[in-house]
């Protein structure tokens, strides 16, 4: 059995003393999709950082396809599709132009003008890079990162600028590398965004993975109890149960009628996501007497 | 594609980018035809330098300057253009990206010195046409001399280039490149016998501006240029290509050597 695509154990990065990324381990499985969540500076481009080489760890083991990523070579970045988080400008070139120089440097490429349509900038093939709206240069990024045919695909914050046409065809594409077998590394903000494309997903939280698991798993069951919410005396009133049908039924049996402003809803994985977010955020700022953290 | 094709698929790509990107086609391309010009019409009516106390003999201050700004061209199109270029590159991302390619490193070299060595030839034969037509100068047209011409421009613009490598990972920023790099060669230009004449500078000033290897470009181009009669003029009353070849070659190394331990894809941890 070949071992995972991409291992992580007890991964940490400190600049100075302050911990970047803290005791991360996960590991990512051949042909899987993983998101990786967190808000802004929790430590999430950190790590896909380390993964890619670009950035050294403090201490910690990483494997990304059998290679410590501090000593990977050419090889080794042959198989790796990298869309970083902000990219750089070659505005003088058109995206034609731009994708076969880069096709070059791989060994196996993908043909340019199928990665061109894929990313749907077919029309604009000849025009410099320069003239093309944020939106459509991230499509570039994203069509560079997989023209080399990547076994392993890191796309950080991806759809960034997108329109939402332009994101769902975005989504497209990512399940069309999936069904080809890729693995993928993902962050992302928006969470419908990893609802729909990763098989399982991490929570960074001032660089702590909080929770990992598929994505109908994270948060845990309790987080996923449905709210019934309705009106009562002209007051907003709401209440959490396993049982949504049964206390709907209760109110409508009390009341003798319709339920005014009756809403029955599923925590979403935002919702899920941000009382997370928020419950650690709040749980380190507690923790924050250094007393405290020596023993944590 | 192996890391010798990379490297030429590199330069025209490199070509490609350069040529479309219009204000520095204008500086670092023009620059040494403009500065001729400034020259040639500002002592047109100077008379002719170096020539006998009777006024015959002599040439024109256009022939006079045009070694110098050969010499000026080789540099900046190897350190100017590729220093600033190079940290611009740094800065806005195209580095961090190529890193994360299977590009070798030599490959990418290979490209920027490629662009710089076509894009100064075609500047140079440029320099030499305006030269020759607007400012009637007479052009050597002994074969030696033009031999001589060949390895000291191929010498000196490949030495520049590694020199502008190396000289990249100084600026922490694209935008303070300029800052960096500029004021290093303008200062170089003066002590080096490119605006200057350089026979006329202080002893002491002569052998600093000796250390460094635009001098040397200047003063083979000189032995190319120059009639045989201003070689008396040298600080050692010869041309010395010599030891134009054993400096040249020294900085060369030297700028080999600092591009090996300084370049890297992008500041690891910054």
């Amino acid at each position: 059995m070949t071992p995972n695509p991409v291992q992580v154990r007890d991964l940490t990065k400190s600049y100075g003393g302050f911990m970047a990324v803290d005791g991360v381990s996960f590991d990512i499985v051949a042909g899987e999709t993983f998101a990786l969540l967190g808000p802004n500076g929790a430590g999430k481009s950190t790590v896909i950082e380390i993964l890619e080489g670009y950035r050294d760890r403090s201490s910690g083991d990483v494997q990304v396809l059998g290679v410590d990523p501090q000593r990977g070579g050419l090889d080794w970045k042959a198989q790796l599709g990298i869309v970083l988080q902000s990219s750089g400008e070659s505005g003088n070139v058109t995206v034609l132009e731009q994708l076969t120089h880069f096709a070059g440097y791989y060994p196996n490429p993908r043909r340019v003008s199928e990665v061109i349509d894929a990313v749907g900038l077919g029309e604009k093939a000849k025009t410099r890079i320069s003239k093309l709206s944020g939106g459509q240069r991230r499509r570039v990024d994203v069509a560079l990162g997989i023209i080399g045919r990547p076994k392993l695909l890191f796309l950080d914050e991806p759809t960034t600028g997108f329109d939402p046409a332009a994101r769902r065809q975005f989504w497209g594409l990512i399940n069309q590398l999936k069904a080809e077998g890729t693995t993928i590394l993902l962050t992302t903000h928006y969470l419908d965004e990893a609802a729909t494309l990763a098989d399982r997903a991490g929570v960074i939280v001032n660089g702590k993975l909080v929770d990992i698991g598929p994505i109908d798993t994270i948060g845990g069951a309790d987080a996923r109890v449905p709210l019934v919410r309705w009106r009562q005396d002209g007051v907003v009133r709401e209440e959490r149960t396993p049982e949504p049908a049964a206390l709907a039924t209760r109110l409508y049996t009390e009341k003798g009628g319709e339920v005014p402003g009756l809403e029955i809803t599923r925590p979403s994985l935002e919702d899920i996501y941000l009382s997370m977010v928020a419950a650690h955020e709040k749980g380190a700022a507690d923790a924050s007497d250094p007393a405290e953290r020596e023993s944590a | 594609m192996n890391t010798i094709q990379l490297g030429f698929s590199r330069t025209a790509y490199e070509l490609r980018l350069y040529f479309r990107q219009g204000d520095s086609v204008f500086f670092t391309f023009l620059f040494p035809i403009l500065m001729l010009s400034v020259f040639a019409v500002a002592f047109s009516t100077s008379g002719n330098i170096g020539a006998a106390p009777d006024g015959s003999g002599g040439i024109s201050w256009a022939a006079f300057y045009v070694p110098g700004m050969v010499a000026a061209g080789m540099l900046l199109s190897g350190v100017q253009n590729l220093g600033v270029d190079i940290a611009g590159e740094k800065g806005d991302g195209t580095l961090k990206r190529l890193g994360g390619t299977p590009l070798p490193v030599f490959s990418y070299f290979m490209g920027k010195i490629g662009m710089v060595l076509v894009s100064s030839v075609f500047q140079v034969i440029l320099l030499l046409l305006v030269a020759r037509f607007a400012f009637n100068v007479e052009l050597p047209t002994e074969p030696e001399k033009w031999l001589t011409f060949a390895w000291v421009f191929l010498f000196g613009v490949i030495t520049s280039c590694v020199l502008g490598i190396a000289l990249s990972a100084l600026p922490r920023t694209g935008k303070s490149a300029t800052a960096v790099v500029i004021p290093i060669v303008l200062l170089l230009q003066f002590i080096s016998g490119v605006y200057l004449n350089f026979a006329q500078l202080p002893g002491w000033l002569q052998n600093f501006a000796s250390i460094f290897p635009l001098k040397w470009m200047a003063q083979g181009m000189r032995s190319v240029f120059l009639p045989a009669s201003f070689e008396v003029a040298e600080p050692s009353g010869a041309w010395d290509l010599g030891l134009v070849a054993l400096v040249l070659g020294v900085w060369l190394v030297v700028g080999l050597i600092l591009c090996r331990l300084t370049f890297r894809w992008i500041r690891k941890d910054s």
